[in-house]
Parts: C-alpha cells; sequence; structure tokens
C-alpha cells in the first residue's frame, strides 16, 4: 500500500489553523472593521443605580461637531425597541424612558463622524436625575416593604425553583449522625474577556439588508430574535460573527448597543460602529454568579454521604437575562450532587431582581455549574474535616463507582461514564499527596500554615437534548454542514462560533479522522448566518458534544455516498468494499482501491447511474443526553501569618474529558479555566455599595491574574469516553473554572482549620485571611 | 463615555531654559516625560491641563552618576533604566528593588524617576524612597536653580513644593558607602497595581551592627507619603535585634495614617506596616552587613 | 521663544518609520497613538482592551523600547520609528517569536496577542536567554484571559531558543 498522508485526525496534537492570520496581526476582531461612511455610537450612562428620568436635553449635543444623531428612549418607543425580550423570557431595557435601573445604564445613543467627537458629545447631553431608594442586598430585595427594582412588577421576585425531593431529604437528616452546614456567598465576577462588546451595523435601505458584524456567541439566535422584534425578514438579516476577542458567556447576551446602532443605521444610512471602553463594558455588561447560598450535607458517622440540599438567593440585576434553557431558570444547578451517590438532595433558589446590571450569565459555567460544585465540594471537605476523615479518603469512600454508570442520579441526570477514583489517585500520586500530609503535620507543629485542597467535580455539558432544553423555544441542537469539492478539498460550516477554543482545527481534525483527508484541505467556518447552519452558538462547553458530533454524523452520511461511488469505480459490490481513513478497497485485494479524493472527483465527473451529483451532507445533532466530563484537582497552598498571603505552591489537575481531539489544545482550555478560577478565589470582585456605586469597573481596580502570580499549572489526564457521542468526546471549556474555586478555598481552609476555619468567602484576599489570624491570635506582626 | 483626553495644546521643550520658559508662558501647563501617570489620569478625566509640555527630547537628563559625593539621577531617567543598571543593584539595593516593582515593564520602560516622584500619588513608589534616603531634589524653575530636602517636597496628594513653572532636573542621593544597606517591599494585590501599602527602608550599621542611621519611607500610608521620623531616630544607636526592629516597625506604624478602600481596610493596611517595615529592615540590616564596595 | 506650539485643534503632520517604512499621517494632539496606528495607519494588529493603561493589548516597540500606544500620544512619536505586530515577519519569513506562539499554542482567541509578542520582543532583545521568571515578570504587563501563560511561557521559550541559534533575526530592527 503506498503512504498515506498525514491527516491529524483525532488525538493529534496539530498546531492551529486559525493562528496563520493572528500571529501576524490580520485576524478581524469588530474594531478592525471600517466601511464607508462609517459613524461611531456612544453612550451616555447613568451615575446613578436608580433614578427617575426627569428630562433630558440633547440640544448641544446634536449641535456639536460631527453629531449626526442623537437617539433616546423616546425615539426607540414607537418602534416598539425601547425594551426587547431576552434570553430568559423576561424583557430589558434598550434605552430608558421613564426611569434608570443600574449605575452606568445606558441612556442616550451619541452617533458621530469619530470616536473622539461622539465622546465630546456625549458630555453636552444633559440628564436630569431624581435619584431613587436603591436595592442593593437581594435577600433585602425579597423583603416586603422593598424599593422595587422594575415598575412592570409587583415584587422583586425573579423566581422560585425548585429540584429533588424536599421530604426524602428532610429525612435523611433527621435520621444522618452527622449534620454539616455552611453558609456562603460566590461572589459577582466579570468573564474580562480581552475584547470588549461591540458591532458594526449596517442598514442597507435600498437592498432592504440589516448586516451586523457583532461579538456574540450565538448569531443565528440573534438573527432570529432580532427579526422578531425590529418585524425585519429574516433572510435580510445577517449576523456576522467575526473573530472573536474572547467570550466566557459574556456575549451572549444581546445587548443595548447592538440595538441602537442598528437602529441608527437605519436612521442615518450609514455604517455604525459602536465598541465599548472597558469602563463602560466592566460595568454594565452582563456578570457572574452573585448568589447567596446555604448548603448542607448530612452522613453517617462511617462518612457515608446521604443527603445534601441548598436554599439560596440569586441576584439578577434589573433584568432576568441568563441564557439558561427555558426549563432551567436555575440552569444546571441540580447537578450538585456532583461525583457521589447520594441518596437525596433538595434545591430552592429563589431569583431576586437589584439595581446592578443583568447578573448570572453562564460565565465559563456551564449554566451555574460552578455554583454547584462549589457548593458540594466545599461542604464534602467540611465534612470530612468535621469527621477527621482525610477529604480524599471520604471522598473515595462516596464516588460513584466506574461499574454504576450510567448512573442515574437523584436529581434526574443521567451521568454517561465517569471514573472518579481513577481521576482522584492519579492527582494524589503525580501532587505525592501522602507525603504532603506528613509535611503538613511537620509544619503545623512548627507553627506554619500550609493546606491542601481538593475538588472532585462532575460538570454536565453539551446542552441539549430536545426533551428537555431549548432557549426561547428553540431546540438546543447543533449542526454542521460538509461539502467536498470535486478536487477532493472540503468546505465545511458550524452553527457554533468559537471564541478562541480552537473550532478550525479541531472540527477539521474531527472530518479528517471521518474522511480521512488532511486538516489543510479543509476549511472550517463558523459565524455567519447568510451561510451557517443554524446553530445555537458556543457556551456551556457546548460545540464538541453537539456540533463536534454532527460533524462525525454528516461525515459519515457522506462516506456512506462515497462509498456506493467508490464501488461504482471499482466495479465491486458494495458489501466488498472496504473503509480505510482515506481509501476504499476491494475486500481481500487492497492493492485496489480508490482515494476519497478519487471518490470526490468522479462524484461530480462520474457519478453512479441514478446517483444525484455531489458529496456533501448536513446534520442537526441532537444530543441523547449530555457528556458528564470531570476531573480531580489538587492544591496545596502556604499562608503568610503576617500578611495574610496565599502563596499556591502547587496545583495538580487531572481532566477527563473522554476521547480527546487536539491534546495541545484541551491543555489551553485547562490552563485557561485555573487561571480564572484562580482570580475568581483570590482576586476578583465586582461590589456595590449602598447607594449602588459600583467598584471593580476598570481593570486597574477589577484584578485579574498576570503571568506573575498565576501559578505554573500541571495537568494530567484520564480518558473515560462517552458512550453516546458518535466520538466518544465530550466538552472540556469550563472544567477547569467550574472545578478549581473549590480547590483553592478549600486549601485554605485546610490550612486555617486548626484554628477554627470552617469557611472564607471568596475571594480570598489576604486582609480577610489577617483578619481571621488576628481573631485567633495566629497573626504575625513581622 | 470614551475614555479620551480632553483637547490641549501641545509643545516640545529641548532645553530645560525652554520648557521653563513655555511652563511659565503657557496657561494651565504640565509637564509631559514618560506619561506613564499623567496620560491615564487624563484619559480617566483627572487632569485636564491647557497645555502639555513635552521635556522628553530635552538631552542630558538620562543620567546616572556617582562620580561626586552623591548618586546624581536626571529626572528623564528611565525607570527601566534603573533596574538594568549594575551600579544601583549593587549599591543601591532600595532603588533597585523599588524601581523592579513600579507597575509593569512596559510602563517602565517610558516612566522616569522625576515624572514617579513629581506625581507625588501616595501610591506612587519613589517618593518613600526619597524620603528613605534623604534624598535632594534639584529643580530649575524661573527664578533658577534651587535643592530642596525630600522630607519638605511632598507636600500633600499631587503636591510637591515645585511652582508650576519649575522643572524637576536631578536628584540626589547621598552616596552609600560601606554598611549601608537597604530594601523595598511592596504588598500589592497583584503585580502591576498600586502599593496596598510599601516600605522602604535604609540602614546604615557599623562593623558591631549598631544602627548609625536610618530611613524609613512609607507609601499608600497617608495621602502622601511618610517619612517614619520617630522610628528613624530611635533606631540610631541601637543594636539591630528581633526586640529592636519590633519597636521600630512599631513606631513605623504609628505614623502611618492609611485610608479603606479597593485595595484593603485601614487596620489592615496600619498593620501592614508594622509587618513590611519589620521585613524590610531586616533585609536592608543582612545587606549593609553583607557589605558594598 | 522658538518653540512650535500645536494649537488643540490642529492637525499635526506627523512622519515616522513604521515597519520600516516611512508613514505620514495626521493626528490632533490628545490622539492616543494607538488609534494613529489603528485608524490613520490603518494597522489593525494592535489592539484596545482597555483604558487604565493595565493590559498591554496595545504594546508597540516605539523607538527601541516597548510601550503601550495607549498611553502615548500620537504627537510624541513624530520623527521616530515604531515596529508592530505586522512588522515581525521580514520578506514572508515569520518571526521565531510568530514560530513560537503558532508551535506551542500560545495563543487562544489571539486578542491579547499582538502585545504579548512585542513585549517578548523587547525582552530577547535585552535578554537573551531569560529564565521563566525573567519571562513571567516580563509578560507582566500583559495580561491573557485565555491562555492562563503556560503556554506563552513555552512560546517565548522555543523563540528565545530559535533566536540564539540563528543569527539572521539580530540584524535590524526596528
Amino acid at each position: 500500500m503506498t503512504e498515506m498522508p498525514v491527516i491529524h485526525g483525532m488525538g493529534s496534537a496539530v498546531k492551529r489553523k486559525e493562528d496563520v492570520r493572528f500571529i501576524q496581526g490580520r485576524g478581524t476582531y469588530v474594531d478592525d472593521i471600517s466601511l464607508p461612511g462609517m459613524v461611531y455610537l456612544d453612550f451616555v450612562r447613568s451615575p446613578y443605580a436608580h433614578a427617575r428620568i426627569r428630562s433630558i436635553n440633547t440640544e448641544k449635543a446634536k449641535g456639536a461637531p460631527g453629531v449626526v444623531a442623537v437617539i433616546t428612549g423616546k425615539d426607540l418607543q414607537p418602534l416598539g425597541l425601547d425594551w426587547i425580550p431576552t434570553l430568559s423570557g423576561d424583557k430589558m431595557m434598550v434605552l430608558p424612558t421613564e426611569k434608570v435601573v443600574f449605575q452606568m445604564q445606558e441612556v442616550v445613543g451619541v452617533v458621530a463622524e469619530s470616536r473622539y467627537a461622539a465622546a465630546d458629545a456625549v458630555k453636552l447631553v444633559e440628564v436630569d436625575y431624581e435619584p431613587l431608594p436603591v436595592v442593593i442586598d437581594p435577600k433585602k430585595a425579597l423583603e416586603e416593604g422593598s424599593p422595587i427594582v422594575r415598575e412592570d412588577k409587583r415584587t422583586n421576585h425573579v423566581f422560585h425553583w425548585e429540584a429533588g425531593d424536599r421530604e426524602a431529604t428532610d429525612r435523611l437528616f433527621e435520621q444522618a449522625d452527622v449534620v454539616v452546614g455552611q453558609d456562603m456567598y460566590y461572589q459577582r465576577i466579570h468573564v474580562s474577556y480581552m475584547e470588549p462588546c461591540g458591532c458594526v451595523a449596517y442598514y442597507d435601505s435600498v437592498k432592504g439588508t440589516l448586516t451586523i458584524w457583532m461579538t456574540t456567541q450565538a448569531p443565528h439566535v440573534v438573527r432570529t430574535v432580532a427579526s422578531l422584534i425590529t418585524k425585519i425578514p429574516e433572510n435580510k438579516i445577517r449576523i456576522i460573527s467575526p473573530d472573536i476577542g474572547g467570550g466566557f458567556g459574556g456575549k451572549v447576551y444581546v445587548y443595548p448597543g447592538y440595538i441602537v446602532a442598528a437602529v441608527a443605521s437605519i436612521a442615518t444610512g450609514r455604517p455604525v460602529k459602536w465598541v465599548n471602553d472597558r469602563s463602560d463594558d466592566h460595568p454594565s455588561t452582563a456578570f457572574a454568579r452573585d448568589f447567596h447560598m446555604r448548603a448542607e450535607l448530612a452522613a453517617r458517622k462511617d462518612g457515608t454521604l446521604l443527603a445534601f440540599r441548598v436554599k439560596a438567593v440569586s441576584d439578577h440585576g434589573a433584568f432576568f437575562g441568563d441564557a439558561n434553557p427555558s426549563k432551567f431558570p436555575f440552569g444546571l444547578f441540580s447537578i450538585c450532587t456532583g461525583s457521589y451517590d447520594l441518596k437525596a438532595a433538595f434545591v430552592e433558589v429563589d431569583g431576586a431582581y437589584t439595581n446592578k446590571p443583568q447578573g448570572g450569565i453562564a460565565y465559563r459555567c456551564s449554566f451555574r455549574v460552578t455554583e454547584a460544585v462549589y457548593a458540594i465540594e466545599r461542604l464534602v471537605d467540611i465534612m470530612a474535616h468535621k469527621l477527621g476523615v482525610d477529604p480524599a479518603e471520604l471522598r473515595l469512600k462516596n464516588f460513584i463507582p466506574p461499574e454504576r454508570f450510567p448512573y442515574r442520579s437523584v436529581m434526574g441526570w443521567v451521568y454517561d461514564s465517569g471514573n472518579y477514583a481513577g481521576a482522584l489517585k492519579k492527582a494524589m500520586e503525580k501532587i505525592g499527596y501522602e507525603e504532603l500530609r506528613r509535611e503538613q503535620e511537620e509544619k503545623r507543629k512548627r507553627g506554619e500554615l500550609m493546606g491542601i485542597g481538593i475538588s472532585s467535580f462532575t460538570e454536565i455539558v453539551g446542552a441539549g437534548p430536545s426533551h428537555t432544553f431549548d432557549i426561547l423555544g428553540i431546540k438546543m441542537f447543533d449542526s454542521a454542514e460538509i461539502r467536498i469539492h470535486p478536487t477532493g478539498k472540503v468546505i465545511a460550516r458550524f452553527g457554533t462560533r468559537s471564541q478562541g477554543q480552537g473550532h478550525e482545527t479541531t472540527y477539521a481534525q474531527i472530518i479528517a479522522e471521518e474522511l480521512g483527508i488532511p486538516i489543510e484541505d479543509i476549511t472550517v467556518e463558523e459565524g455567519d448566518t447568510d451561510t451557517a447552519p443554524y446553530g445555537l452558538g458556543t457556551y456551556a462547553s457546548r460545540s464538541t458534544p453537539t456540533a463536534g458530533a454532527a460533524a462525525a454524523v454528516a461525515s459519515r452520511k457522506i462516506r456512506e455516498k462515497a462509498k456506493k461511488i467508490a464501488a461504482h469505480l471499482l466495479e465491486a459490490r458494495e458489501e466488498d468494499v472496504v473503509w480505510e481513513r482515506g481509501r476504499f478497497y476491494v475486500k481481500g485485494a487492497p492493492a485496489k482501491y480508490k482515494t476519497i479524493q478519487d471518490v470526490a472527483f468522479a462524484a461530480y465527473t462520474n457519478p453512479p447511474p441514478g446517483m444525484e451529483a455531489g458529496l456533501e451532507a448536513v446534520h442537526y445533532y441532537d444530543p441523547p443526553n449530555m457528556t458528564f466530563p470531570f476531573g480531580s484537582y489538587i492544591c496545596v497552598v502556604d499562608v503568610d501569618r503576617g500578611t495574610g498571603e496565599v502563596k499556591v505552591r502547587r496545583f495538580v489537575a487531572v481532566d477527563d474529558c473522554g476521547n480527546i481531539i487536539n491534546p495541545l489544545i484541551v491543555d489551553g482550555q485547562i490552563h485557561g479555566g485555573l487561571t480564572m478560577g484562580f482570580g475568581t478565589a483570590f482576586m476578583e470582585e465586582i461590589s456595590y455599595d449602598q447607594d449602588g456605586n459600583v467598584y471593580g469597573a476598570n481593570f486597574m481596580d477589577y484584578t485579574i491574574p498576570t503571568a506573575v502570580e498565576t501559578p505554573k499549572w500541571e495537568t494530567d489526564k484520564t480518558v473515560t469516553p462517552s458512550p453516546h457521542h458518535p466520538l466518544g468526546a465530550k466538552g472540556v471549556g469550563e472544567s477547569a473554572t467550574v472545578g478549581s474555586p473549590a480547590a483553592f478555598v478549600n486549601a485554605v481552609v485546610d490550612a486555617l482549620w486548626p484554628l477554627g476555619v470552617t469557611h472564607i468567602d471568596m475571594p480570598l484576599y489576604p486582609w480577610k485571611i489577617r483578619r481571621l489570624l488576628e481573631e485567633k491570635g495566629y497573626a504575625l506582626d513581622k | 463615555m470614551f475614555v479620551i483626553p480632553d483637547r490641549f495644546s501641545y509643545t516640545v521643550a529641548h532645553s530645560v531654559e525652554e520648557a521653563v520658559e513655555l511652563l511659565h508662558t503657557l496657561e494651565d501647563s504640565k509637564v509631559l516625560a514618560g506619561g506613564q501617570s499623567l496620560i491615564p489620569f487624563m484619559k480617566l478625566g483627572y487632569a485636564s491641563p491647557k497645555s502639555l509640555v513635552d521635556i522628553n527630547p530635552i538631552p542630558n537628563l538620562d543620567y546616572l552618576d556617582d562620580s561626586g559625593e552623591s548618586l546624581k539621577i536626571g529626572a528623564l531617567t528611565r525607570i527601566s533604566r534603573l533596574c538594568g543598571s549594575e551600579l544601583v543593584a549593587k549599591d543601591y539595593p532600595l532603588i533597585h528593588d523599588a524601581a523592579l516593582q513600579i507597575a509593569d515593564p512596559l510602563v517602565r520602560n517610558l516612566g522616569t524617576f522625576g515624572g514617579n516622584v513629581c506625581h507625588a500619588d501616595m501610591g506612587n513608589d519613589l517618593p518613600a524612597v526619597c524620603l528613605a534616603m534623604n534624598a535632594e531634589m534639584v529643580a530649575s524653575g524661573s527664578s533658577g536653580q534651587r535643592v530642596l530636602a525630600a522630607e519638605d517636597f511632598f507636600v500633600d496628594r499631587f503636591t510637591t513644593l515645585l511652582a508650576p513653572d519649575e522643572l524637576l532636573t536631578e536628584v540626589r542621593i547621598p552616596k552609600n558607602r560601606r554598611g549601608c544597606g537597604g530594601a523595598y517591599l511592596k504588598l500589592e494585590r497583584r503585580v502591576g497595581d498600586y502599593a496596598i501599602v510599601g516600605v522602604a527602608a535604609q540602614l546604615e550599621v557599623d562593623d558591631d551592627g549598631v544602627c548609625r542611621s536610618a530611613g524609613i519611607g512609607l507609601t499608600s500610608a497617608s495621602t502622601k507619603p511618610i517619612k517614619a521620623s520617630e522610628a528613624e531616630s530611635w533606631l540610631v544607636g541601637k543594636s539591630i535585634s528581633d526586640e529592636v526592629l519590633d519597636k521600630a516597625s512599631t513606631l513605623a506604624m504609628n505614623a502611618s495614617n492609611p485610608l479603606s478602600d479597593i485595595r484593603g481596610p485601614a487596620e489592615y493596611k496600619k498593620a501592614m506596616v508594622k509587618v513590611l517595615t519589620h521585613r524590610a529592615l531586616n533585609l536592608a540590616y543582612k545587606r549593609a552587613r553583607g557589605g558594598l564596595s | 521663544m522658538t518653540a512650535l506650539i500645536y494649537p488643540a485643534d490642529a492637525k499635526v503632520r506627523l512622519e515616522l518609520t513604521v515597519n520600516g517604512e516611512r508613514r505620514v499621517g495626521e493626528a490632533e494632539p490628545r490622539m492616543l497613538l494607538v488609534h494613529f496606528i489603528r485608524e490613520v495607519l490603518g494597522l489593525t494588529g494592535t489592539h484596545v482592551g482597555c483604558d487604565t493603561s493595565n493590559c498591554g493589548a496595545c504594546t508597540v516597540v516605539l523607538n527601541g523600547r516597548a510601550v503601550k500606544s495607549c498611553t502615548v500620544f500620537a504627537v510624541q512619536a513624530n520623527g521616530g520609528s515604531l515596529l508592530t505586530v505586522e512588522g515581525l515577519a521580514r520578506k514572508g519569513r515569520l518571526h521565531p517569536i510568530q514560530e513560537g506562539f503558532w508551535e506551542k499554542h500560545g495563543l487562544q482567541c489571539g486578542y491579547c496577542t499582538p502585545g504579548m509578542m512585542m513585549a517578548a520582543y523587547d525582552l530577547l532583545q535585552k535578554n537573551p536567554d531569560p529564565t521563566e521568571e525573567e519571562i513571567r515578570r516580563a509578560i507582566s504587563g500583559n495580561l491573557c484571559r485565555c491562555t492562563g501563560y503556560v503556554k506563552i511561557v513555552e512560546a517565548i521559550q522555543y523563540a528565545a531558543q530559535k533566536l540564539r541559534s540563528d543569527p539572521s533575526w539580530r540584524s535590524g530592527g526596528d
């Protein structure tokens, strides 16, 4: 047999195809787009968290040099665009007509010939506000007599959601030998993508088409919703998601800027660019987490975990806009029984409106799985310490064993596959767990604070099966359309949209694997709604589980047809033709073969009689289940008794995302997620004072990790394929953000446990640690 | 709300005299040196000068000269030059430490010694260093040249003794001899941030480890940099030990009155003045004993 | 007084060498260098990621030094020489730094990458054989949200080794 070309299929650590343009500064991000006659949109933003608008005077701004248009809520009202629906079935203001509901909310749009002219003119708009009482604390927001954030609602109560079996859970709690409980606050943070949100909107009045280049992770859904709200026919709207500088869930939301830019383009006839400055973006775009919970875990005294319950209040800001599947207002939080064989569980969550921007979006959290994993992994650690049992031992004792998979949790999720003990043991070996515990013993005697924290998480990704999942009614399939040209080259388009996850390479690798065509010959495109098949976009680690699967299935459809053509070319019966990645040969006579390229050419020049020409397929994949990646993370910390600073000495992450498409890319996702978890645990927070003033509103005040603080992550893998995914693959993009915060906090609390500390809320600022040390008489003054 | 500066007129000075004249004649004018403190301020709207006088082209203001009685540092000396100087690393470890901890390497490429001290934010690191080292600040204005003691130079937040038409041209550091050592410790939320608190410690000890002189400057411990004079004078004549450092650092802490802000509560910052002063003095002492040329 | 004073609304004519070529453009005094690069020179490889001089996405090499171009006025670059990401490759040959980022998966979304590479360029000019710690310090003014920095460090180590062994990249410069 002649040499087969290197195709870089599944498992290849091939370098990425998309990098060629990025390393030469030739990416096309929204702000790189320039169209003839383009003007710039900037916003007047509210200094108040809650205020009635008495008047808006735009005369000076309208007369300022270079100003082309000024748009207020009153201008949007007759178009029915002052309010638009959110992805959660609520509605949100685009521009206010009556009052503002969070600090830095967009109030007036100013369009000018240059961005500097727009910024100057913004300062000339006069808005007269009448401040109103502010509600910041979501628990207070739910109390009788609280100021009401939304005039279209009677209370600040957004939803009440329950999952699990309250009676069974309560019964087990009553019977339990040991119960531990903890109040925990998961602080509000921001995704902090390096590229702020923005768009270029162009309404061509001659063609009647609206084109928007937009920082969006879900272009098709945006197009459909845009069509419904603007009444522009869907075939006349084109959403293009160009290169995106990081999404992490923050670019799923539809922001007022997109709508106002579109309206401005319709009004002026010119392309309109809107790009947030960081100081605009950070305090006004969707936040993550902001979740107050009480979690409790019940066990027998022999360490068998029995039941888990959580009661929580979730802060949604002024608009409920989470991109959660519609049946799950609190996302997939009910995965909170985690990696353990719990016998009962119950969660109840109440959502509240407050005078803050929309919160709770999926920041690399797989729809609230970060919160769920944090809850269970903290409580398991607290239980271990309470029982005096090693936290690794307690976990190993209670893990769902491999033979129980597929495993139905008491919350109704069917975990596809898992090997939790395998991952934890690997992590323990890699970090030298026993040795570290001995070292900790020694150090404790000398008064040195060292901690070891574990997080053994189970994730749930790949939304999602049509029987359970939809967003605004649209089912959560995803799609691949693959076409092979006569010369054997491929164009493949998808309904997802990478913002750095490497789809141009990974999808090509899948197709390469299935069709035996080298990845250099495969072009992957995403993001243009005019050409890409309909999809729900990329977030919540869903791309590989859905669109990746679609790529495999579509490829196999192609292979079926290809086989028929090959049989025709080989003059053999179809059942005698064998496929071997890249070629078809006759059973028993391997020298008699046709390559896939031969077949492609024949599809256009010499198809079998009666067969339609061409060689392509499209598939909309409805996943039969979610996929459940998992892992074990172990963190070692040393705490400075003088300053309260925590140094992460080591961090080992063992992840299992099933079969791996590209190990380099998986590593990159883990490193990035761990760094986000590290930032979350130690230094990131958006907070508000009682007047609703926001703190942490730019990159000076809000600190994300640099290369100096970020620990050197040590990663490893186990591979437990998904039985239902065509490639045995699971998602992985969010595993590390989901799993790591608990590991960090567990480590620090482990260090301080002997002093009587059971919990510290993130971020673990040095001053919080120092305060605890002072309280416990363990602080040093040198 | 784009973050861009208000308009200003722009001019370039090619000599100190020209710069002084321009500052004198142009209404509401400010010096543009490295710009790494000024430009961010202008973008955020905290400063809106009507004119900027760019002094970067002025020759002979970027130097490290220890040939005479003191180490003379030209006001336009870039922070990165301080970081890379073997002389500074070996003989003036306090300056070396501080320089390395100012912002990040990109800011250090443009930021200047003069700019860092004249901006006089409580979060700037070099003012505390100047206080600890009893530096002299040399300025040129329309009334000629004058030399100011660092101790008097820092008046309040963003305010120095410099007149609006005066240009800082040089900072003079007393020559470090054998028995001198210094250290700068900075607590920060993460690299590149302003200090939560910072401590500049300079010690001179004799061969028996007895303190001959001490300098302690505090960053972010009040609205302006603090010279912990009581702690400094108390240390003179004392034999350096853990107890002595404990007392000295307590005195330094008492001299501070930090504000609560996004970087931490006031009580924490105050406690950290003590912790960092102890550690910085300890390190300065080790270096002093380690010997200098 | 002989100094030329540009009024606030002046369109100052700027002449500078950009990636080895002579370029001319206009800017008002307050125009930030990053906007001049992107909008007047049309080089969009240099990015804007923040407005408080923290993120480093706008890093370029100006007169031989890596600087944050959002914290420099365009007028300050008059008569100077500028190297942006577009100038790293020579005659179609990728610079070892670019190669390193590609080989080692040192980028994901690519937004911080040009700035990161220019900071690496600055480091490797001054320090051809940096330790890991030195590399992390050198890029501490460049924020990345995607990669967690591990592979960026590997990319720069790759580039350092390549540059040490291939003298043809040493000559010339900005």
